[in-house]
């Protein structure tokens, strides 16, 4: 068992908790850092499409995860934010501008959005913003002159400080743009989880009512949620636009919207660990399947399971297996697994026991 | 000087009077206490004085201000805290994420510095966490710092809620049924933290509350509704013999043999 | 007499989705969680109606293949509360959505890989048949199809008001604990009402077949549903039904009057507006409590 004395308030402030855990991720991040050097181009992109995943995760989970509100849209801003971009670019905007202001636009979009639907809840948002999803799809095809509509555009060639970025051409430095993003949204995030902001964004998730009598603003805070939710899911969007080449009104449909929320499921909601996790499901399923069809044809030679769309099928189980046994997600097994480790063996089966809570009718308010 | 003025206060909810034309105030240092059989509108005036309902008569001045136009969130702001009878804490956090929650109208830094975590940021924090320590060593929560609310005891989540609201150093507390559900130790806990608020924290306390054991020995004025309507106004012992009251509470049976007995009483 | 075939054709597909509608709003006075996938219920039901009755399958008689499809699916849906959704008593709402969300993407994909994507048309023994009222030519279905989804609508609303049982599933869905404690059997009655779900899937689906042609997506205008339980408000089962008529008329309206590309979102677009500044839809269900 580890003990862990602090010695001031700062070391709750601390982004480690304590030195065994600093030296593991130090260690992941130099392993990521040097992941170019050890592994061919194929995978380096499949790592960027992870990467860019877990961006967009931890877009959806801010808002998710951390302040209670589902949302089946966010592929909308997604969108917002990969055309933004490459309309600039195509305008001859330097990148460095571009990418970032397109982040600002989904967010302000995002906020502007959200005010009339935010006094939804539950239900009612997830199928406001499902309708935001699917209007989006619409309105690129009715943008087509800016959009490119249904043939949509093609990623432009674009250079940061004069060295040329490109997936294809360049794939080390695109991963590496990628992965200083992800750093960058990574550590904000955690900024954000340690300051009043997002007690505050915790607060609303779990008792709007006790939130409002400590004197938070909830129309404001969820709108501030939504805000950076959709300014960093923006950005993923540009970036999935870039690695993808080229794009339209259907690679940002209500499809991906709805993988992303499951995704994130999967991964464990309310930890920014989640959104990691979930992204290396995504990335990795395609493979997976791959290999258990030839594994189960060599072992009963038949060339089974090549149906198509089975990649949705599989993620589906897969999210139907997390909620019926495992809730919590790949990371909240994840805590209870390490759990049983440092407090062996002492570790009580109930101590990560749900309380159920029984339904009480909405309709009367 | 009076703190808090509830002047002709009348709810309705639909065809139903919840509050009628009910009129107190509370002075700065007093312990106040609503008390009154269940449905008697005790709730419901704390949900007023927070502004979760509008009243559709009458007033209700904060330190000589009118508090109607403002927002349940803009509440704490004037230095007023509450707790809730069903425990409303967050589930998910721990017991010091929770109090931290309660110093959030004291947030001085905007969300922005929040992002890159400035210096500024980091020395509030320790601030904030300064001050949630004092309460929790006051609280006796210490063993409870760093649990999740989920986990714990009913009688440790209502120390919670109530820490959760001092937090926020308020110059008045509603307490809404504080010693629900504890046993009587805990409730001999609460009496001695609710005497330590008014004298050395100096802050105004009104609490609803059934247990005529924790009011009679804290309060310094009790005031008892019954139906909406006021029925008593005065110290805890003065209402506890007022025939209305007695009437309330007892129903006319237990009034009558009040009155047998203090006739018999006079005839011995 | 354009207007008229627009009208009907509008109002038939209104009544899909007004059964699709009608589904969702079933599970959720009892429940109050949203079954996403009843679309694909209806889709499911459609496909099992296709391989009882189609000739290139079992070529049972129509006449019989409805019953036993429409039987098929209720013991679907009591199966899947009873196996699935059931495990998830006790959880937020939201776990129930998600949840469906899943099982919908695997239902697509199971009809996909049994029957195949490409489109298929029920075989109805009153396929192309016409209705002449005076100078009016309408198409047999859409008639057939307006006027079974009334009935059962009609049928459906007494069952709730009168029968016993539609008065234990409210009382369940509205606390669930005290149903408990009064001896109302609530997981049973949850499977039940999941079963009904089903059943009305089942038509809906069989309706829809006999409208026009199939395949594994088709489910996707469960969406379109969702527009109409949200404008006829999610608690009512008739206003369910009106919301549907309500989008199905909008639909040809718009395209008639809108240009191309435009007359796509209206039904999406008046829910969001419905969602927004009357959140509880037309036939209201909220009412204030007093605290």
């Amino acid at each position: 068992m580890r003990f862990v004395f602090k010695r001031s308030y700062n070391d709750d402030l601390k982004l480690f908790k304590h030195r065994a855990q600093m030296f593991w991720y130090l260690a992941l991040l130099v392993f990521v850092v040097a992941l170019p050097w050890l592994i061919d181009g194929f995978l380096l992109g499949e790592a960027t499409n992870i990467l860019i995943w877990a961006i967009a995760g931890m877009g959806l989970m801010v808002l998710a995860g951390h302040t209670g509100q589902a949302s089946l849209g966010h592929a909308a801003f997604m969108a917002l934010g990969c055309y933004a971009t490459v309309i600039m670019l195509q305008r001859g905007v330097p990148f460095i501008i571009a990418f970032p202001l397109a982040g600002l636009i989904s967010g302000i979009a995002g906020v502007i959005i959200a005010l009339p639907v935010l006094r939804l809840h539950g239900i009612y948002l997830a199928i406001a913003t499902l309708a935001i999803s699917v209007l989006s799809e619409d309105f690129i095809i009715i943008a087509a002159p800016w959009t490119g509509g249904v043939s949509g555009l093609v990623a432009p060639q674009f250079d940061i400080f004069g060295v040329d970025i490109n997936r294809y051409g360049t794939p080390i430095l695109f991963y590496f743009l990628t992965l200083v993003v992800t750093l960058l949204v990574l550590g904000a995030y955690r900024n954000i989880l340690r300051a009043p902001l997002g007690r505050a964004f915790v607060a609303v998730r779990d008792s709007e009512i006790s939130a409002q009598a400590m004197g938070i603003n909830i129309t404001k805070t969820k709108a501030i949620s939504f805000g950076i939710s959709c300014a960093i899911v923006g950005l993923a969007g540009a970036l999935l636009g870039l690695f993808a080449g080229a794009f339209n009104n259907e690679t940002f449909n209500l499809v991906l919207s709805i993988q992303l929320l499951l995704m994130i499921v999967i991964g464990g909601l309310g930890s920014i660990h989640g959104a990691f996790f979930g992204a290396l499901v995504i990335g990795f399923l395609p493979q997976g399947i791959a290999l258990s069809r030839d594994a189960i044809s060599n072992a009963f030679g038949v060339s089974a399971l090549t149906i198509p769309g089975i990649e949705s099928g599989v993620f589906a189980l897969i999210l139907i297996g997390f909620i019926l046994f495992e809730p919590t997600g790949i990371y909240g097994r994840w805590i209870k697994i390490r759990t049983y480790f440092e407090l062996f063996p002492f570790y009580r089966k109930g101590m990560f026991k749900r309380q159920k809570s029984y339904l009480k009718t909405e309709r009367m308010k | 000087m009076s703190l808090l003025t509830l002047e002709n206060v009348t709810l309705r909810f639909g065809g139903l009077v919840a509050v009628d034309n009910v009129s107190f105030h509370v002075g700065e240092g007093e312990v106040f206490a609503l008390v009154g059989p269940n449905g008697a509108g005790k709730s419901t005036l704390f949900n007023l004085i927070s502004r979760f309902y509008n009243p559709a008569e009458g007033d209700i001045k904060f330190d000589g201000k009118s508090i109607l136009k403002m927002r349940s969130d803009q509440v704490p702001s004037l230095g007023i805290a509450r707790t809730f009878q069903n425990i409303e804490l967050f589930e998910q956090s721990t017991v010091l994420q929770n109090l931290l929650v309660g110093r959030h109208r004291h947030t001085g830094v905007s969300g922005f510095a929040q992002v890159f975590f400035t210096p500024k940021v980091r020395e509030q924090e320790k601030a904030h966490r300064r001050i949630v320590e004092e309460i929790i060593e006051f609280l006796d929560l210490q063993p409870y710092r760093d649990k999740y609310i989920a986990g714990l005891p009913y009688g440790i989540r209502k120390v919670v809620e109530l820490a959760r609201a001092l937090a926020s150093k308020p110059k008045l507390l509603l307490l809404d049924e504080p010693a629900s559900g504890l046993s009587l130790e805990e409730t001999q806990d609460m009496i001695f933290w609710i005497e330590d608020i008014k004298r050395h924290m100096g802050i105004t306390v009104i609490m609803v509350e059934h247990d005529m054991n924790l009011v009679s020995a804290v309060s310094d004025r009790v005031l008892a509704l019954a139906d909406g309507k006021e029925l008593a106004i005065g110290t805890p012992q003065e209402v506890q013999s007022h025939p209305e009251v007695i009437k309330a509470y007892l129903g006319t049976g237990a009034l009558e043999n009040e009155i047998q007995k203090g006739a018999g009483e006079d005839q011995e | 007499m354009d207007l008229a075939q627009l009208v009907i054709s509008g109002l038939a597909n209104g009544s899909v989705y007004g059964l699709i509608a009608l589904g969702f709003v079933l599970i959720y006075k009892a429940t109050e969680a949203v079954n996403f996938a009843q679309g694909d219920f209806m889709m499911l039901g459609a496909f099992i109606t296709v391989w009882l009755t189609n000739s290139e399958y079992m070529g049972i008689d129509f006449w019989i293949a409805v019953p036993i499809a429409i039987v098929i699916m209720g013991v679907f849906g009591y199966l899947l509360d009873l196996l699935v959704i059931r495990r998830l008593f006790g959880q937020p709402q939201i776990a129930v959505v998600i949840l469906t969300i899943a099982i919908g993407f695997i239902l697509r994909f199971l009809v996909g890989a049994i029957w195949k994507h490409d489109p298929k048309l029920l075989e109805t023994p009153f396929a192309g048949q016409e209705l002449r009222l005076g100078e009016l030519v309408l198409g047999f279905e859409e008639v057939a199809v307006i006027i079974v989804t009334l009935l059962l609508t009609f049928a459906l609303f007494l069952f709730f008001r009168q029968a016993k049982l539609g008065k234990a599933m409210q009382a369940a869905s509205q606390n669930q604990l005290a149903a408990y404690y009064v001896g109302i059997p609530v997981k049973r009655i949850q499977s039940l009402v999941w079963a009904l779900a089903g059943v009305v899937a089942a038509v809906a689906g069989v309706l829809f077949a006999s409208k026009g042609a199939i395949d594994p997506s088709t489910g996707l205008l469960g969406i379109k549903a969702f527009a109409a339980a949200v404008i006829g408000g999610f608690g009512s089962l008739p206003g369910a039904l009106i919301g549907g008529l309500i989008i199905g008329l909008i639909e040809p309206f718009a395209a008639y009057a809108l240009p191309s590309g435009y007359s796509q979102i209206a039904p999406y677009a008046v829910m969001l507006l419905v969602l927004i500044f009357r959140p509880a839809g037309l036939f209201s269900q909220m009412q204030n409590k007093k605290v």
